[in-house]
């Protein structure tokens, strides 16, 4: 819910008037541009106390609300 | 360099021709201070500001021709003037002026409306052919000089700029829906349309006729590429394209006042200015504008340049402080909402010129689109070249290379960085594919649009839209032309020569003038094979031959520095009192564009410096100029019967900071 919230005040500066399903395409839908990946990366850091290194800065762990709950389930379970 | 203004039509009464007149071209007192004039005959009204710089005595508009027949209000210059007249002296014509005007007059005597293909000029004109009762609106082949028109009560009405045409009673201004979605994706509106609703553009190369009841508008040139393949391969052409601009720069430095140049420090104003010194009968003057952030200040090349030219040079400092400052002034002159600052620091660059007495400037503009200069070009190589093998982790890493000013970036793996740019094969056949990135970036904008307004536009495509008005033979052109096409036909004259250009130079009675735009040099350049412009990826390759040797080589090699200044960097550092005011909620709610919430959101996000990404910055330059629009154009006018002269918009509005302009004064009639 945080990644959510966090997505939706940073990123759609609070409108929530359309849907943001777990899996949507961050990029691809244009939320989020190179600037906006690092805004991520920095409260992902900040609030979960996880290490994100370059090698994480793919799609596959960022790229949209399940991925990045996972990638940071990942990184606390290990 | 002037502004004309008139009507034709029977809606205006005989006994207030005069006062209307007066009242329009007084709207445009900053466009040609130094005289003006008025002609009304039956159904026809002509207005006219000049700001003299060829034929100073005798060159007063609305000009007539000698038997009186045909009658013109004419803004601009026509460089080969010199030439056009001798021969048609040698055919038997008399002068009476020393004036181009007078060269447009007898060419139409001539030739009629094909007059305007011998023209190599900036202008924007409307004649009046008494003979064949004809009225003919035309404008320059790149879209130099702009020209607006509305109707009203079956009467055209025309003007230079807007803000003349508000001054005609019942001439409302409202912001049209659409422009605003196409300035939100594309950075401009596509012609004909404008910010106004219910006011036009005549689109640059085309005329507009009227004559026998009937309004015909069409195109009398069109910018044309070869088909792909069929580039013109020129064994000498870094010899011809010298020679070409050498003589560009000599007719551009006609006048009968001193000409000047801007100085960025980059190779296009840089080779301009080394021609001209070369040219000039005097010492040549530059001007260049200064920031206080490294990233946006070039003045060590400028400095370079100066020295290594000898001219007299100038800088414009400009401060964050000083944008937030002039913004709405700018505003008012560009008339438009618009997605950066950038054309702030170019008014007090004009504003400079203009205090250091000079009225005409050269500009390096249009090399960029000509010769491939902007990064969107090389951007479009990698991304096609990445598309052709979309797993490779190698190829996307070039495109760190290609943008080393953005932050962002660099920490981007492969990856992200081909999802960024889109370089996917699939995208390979999209008509748009050059643009699409920057167009889908920009449009993410569009998030602030009020639940109105983004229900009025529905499903509209701003893209889609602009894909539709490309040419049939687009498709049958190489990529790499097709991308300059859409910078040169759309990007050039609707922003970067009107916002950046006539707009914020004519703020201060300046007229620019543009060598590489020559039509001869404009033909060359379409025509040259792709790879002479783009070599891999090193932008503007001829440009660079043509340079050796007049430009020092620490110019002609440093990386391109694309123009652009603080934007919401610009209103951070001390925000101005009329930010609060037409950022409030209310005023949001009130305006009825944007999403108040949303907006408040995004307003402490950029003024706490708490991102520097360019969408967000963009966002906010978009959402404060498009307030501003709308402060100074409010949708109920003012009293127009009581301005007598001057135009009577956002004059009123003041605060702490800012106050609007007010220089205008009556017109002699």
């Amino acid at each position: 819910m945080e990644i959510r919230n966090f997505i939706v005040e940073n990123f759609l500066f609070g409108d929530d008037s359309q849907p943001l399903p777990d899996d949507l395409s961050l990029i691809e839908n244009d939320l989020v541009d190179s600037t906006g990946i690092l805004e991520l990366v920095s409260f992902v850091e900040e609030r979960f106390g996880v290490k994100v290194e370059d090698a994480d800065l793919v799609p596959a762990n960022l790229d949209s609300i399940g991925r990045i709950v996972d990638f940071i389930g990942r990184k606390q379970a290990a | 360099m002037c502004g004309i203004a008139g009507y034709f039509g029977k809606s205006v009464a005989p006994t207030e021709a005069a006062t209307l007149l007066a009242r329009m071209a007084g709207a445009l007192y900053y466009r040609g201070p130094d005289d003006s004039g008025i002609h009304i005959e039956r159904d026809t009204g002509l207005a006219h500001r000049r700001l003299a710089i060829v034929g100073l005595s005798d060159g007063q508009q609305p000009m007539a021709s000698a038997e009186g027949s045909l009658v013109i209000s004419y803004n601009g210059e026509i460089f080969n003037y010199v030439e056009l007249r001798a021969a048609l002296i040698a055919k038997g014509r008399q002068f009476r002026t020393h004036s181009d005007t007078e060269v447009i007059l007898h060419l139409y005597d001539e030739m009629g409306p094909d007059c305007l293909s011998e023209l190599n000029g900036d202008f924007a004109f409307a004649l009046w052919d008494t003979k064949r009762q004809r009225m003919l609106l035309a404008r320059d082949r790149m879209g130099v000089r702009p020209l607006f028109y509305t109707e009203r009560a079956g009467t055209l009405f025309f003007a230079s700029e807007i803000k003349a045409l508000l001054t005609v009673p019942g001439i409302e201004a409202e912001l049209d829906p659409i422009a605003l979605d196409q300035i939100f994706t594309l950075w401009t509106p596509i012609t004909p349309r404008t910010a106004f609703r219910n006011i036009s553009e005549l689109p640059p190369g085309h005329l507009m006729l009227i004559e026998d009841g009937r309004r015909t508008v069409r195109p009398w040139w069109r910018l044309q590429f070869p088909e792909n393949g069929e580039e013109a391969q020129r064994p000498d052409a870094a010899e011809e394209l010298r020679a070409l601009l050498d003589d560009a720069t000599r007719i551009r430095l006609r006048a009968d006042v001193r000409v000047g140049s801007y100085l960025s420090g980059g190779l296009d104003s840089s080779l301009i200015s080394a021609l001209a010194a070369r040219a000039a009968p005097d010492r040549l003057r530059t001007f260049s504008v200064t920031f206080d952030t490294e990233e946006h200040d070039e003045s060590r090349w400028q400095a370079m340049m100066a020295e290594t030219l000898g001219t007299e040079h100038s800088a414009a400092p400009c401060r964050a402080g000083d944008i937030a400052r002039l913004f709405p002034d700018v505003v008012r002159h560009m008339e438009r909402p618009v997605l950066r600052t950038a054309p702030a620091p170019l008014h007090m660059l004009s504003g400079l010129v203009h205090h250091s007495g000079l009225k005409v400037v050269l500009t390096g503009e249009g090399a960029d689109e000509l010769f491939a200069g902007y990064d969107i070009f090389r951007e479009a190589r990698l991304r096609r070249f990445c598309g052709r093998q979309p797993g490779s982790k190698i190829r996307p890493q070039l495109f760190r290379r290609l943008y080393p000013y953005l932050p962002g970036l660099k920490r981007q793996s492969p990856e992200y960085l081909a999802k960024f740019f889109r370089a996917s094969a699939d995208e390979i056949g999209d008509p748009l594919f050059s643009h699409r990135p920057r167009f889908r970036s920009t449009a993410a904008a569009k998030l602030f649009f009020s639940a109105e307004l983004k229900a009025e536009l529905a499903d509209y495509d701003a893209a889609a839209d602009l894909a539709s008005q490309v040419p049939p033979e687009f498709s049958r052109w190489h990529p790499l032309h097709q991308a300059q096409y859409l910078e040169t036909a759309f990007l050039l004259p609707g922003y970067i020569l009107s916002a950046q250009g006539d707009r914020v130079m004519m703020a201060n009675s300046i007229e620019g003038r543009f060598p590489f735009l020559d039509p001869r040099i404009v033909e060359f350049a379409s025509h040259l094979p792709p790879d002479v412009k783009l070599r891999g990826l090193k932008e503007k390759h001829i440009l660079k031959t043509v340079a050796k040797g007049l430009v020092p080589d620490t110019i002609i090699e440093r990386p391109k520095q694309p123009y652009r200044a603080p934007d919401s960097q610009a209103f951070a550092g001390a925000p101005t009192a009329y930010l609060d005011e037409v950022l409030s909620r209310g005023a949001l709610a009130k305006g009825g564009l944007f999403n108040p919430a949303a907006v408040e959101k995004l307003k402490s996000k950029v003024l706490h410096q708490e991102s520097s990404s360019f969408r967000d910055d963009a966002a906010f330059v978009g959402i404060l100029s498009t307030q501003l629009w709308q402060a100074t154009f409010p949708a109920q006018t003012n009293d127009k019967r009581n301005t007598d002269g001057a135009d009577g918009h956002g004059r009123r509005h003041q605060d702490g900071n800012t106050q609007f302009h007010s220089r205008e004064l009556p017109v002699r009639g």
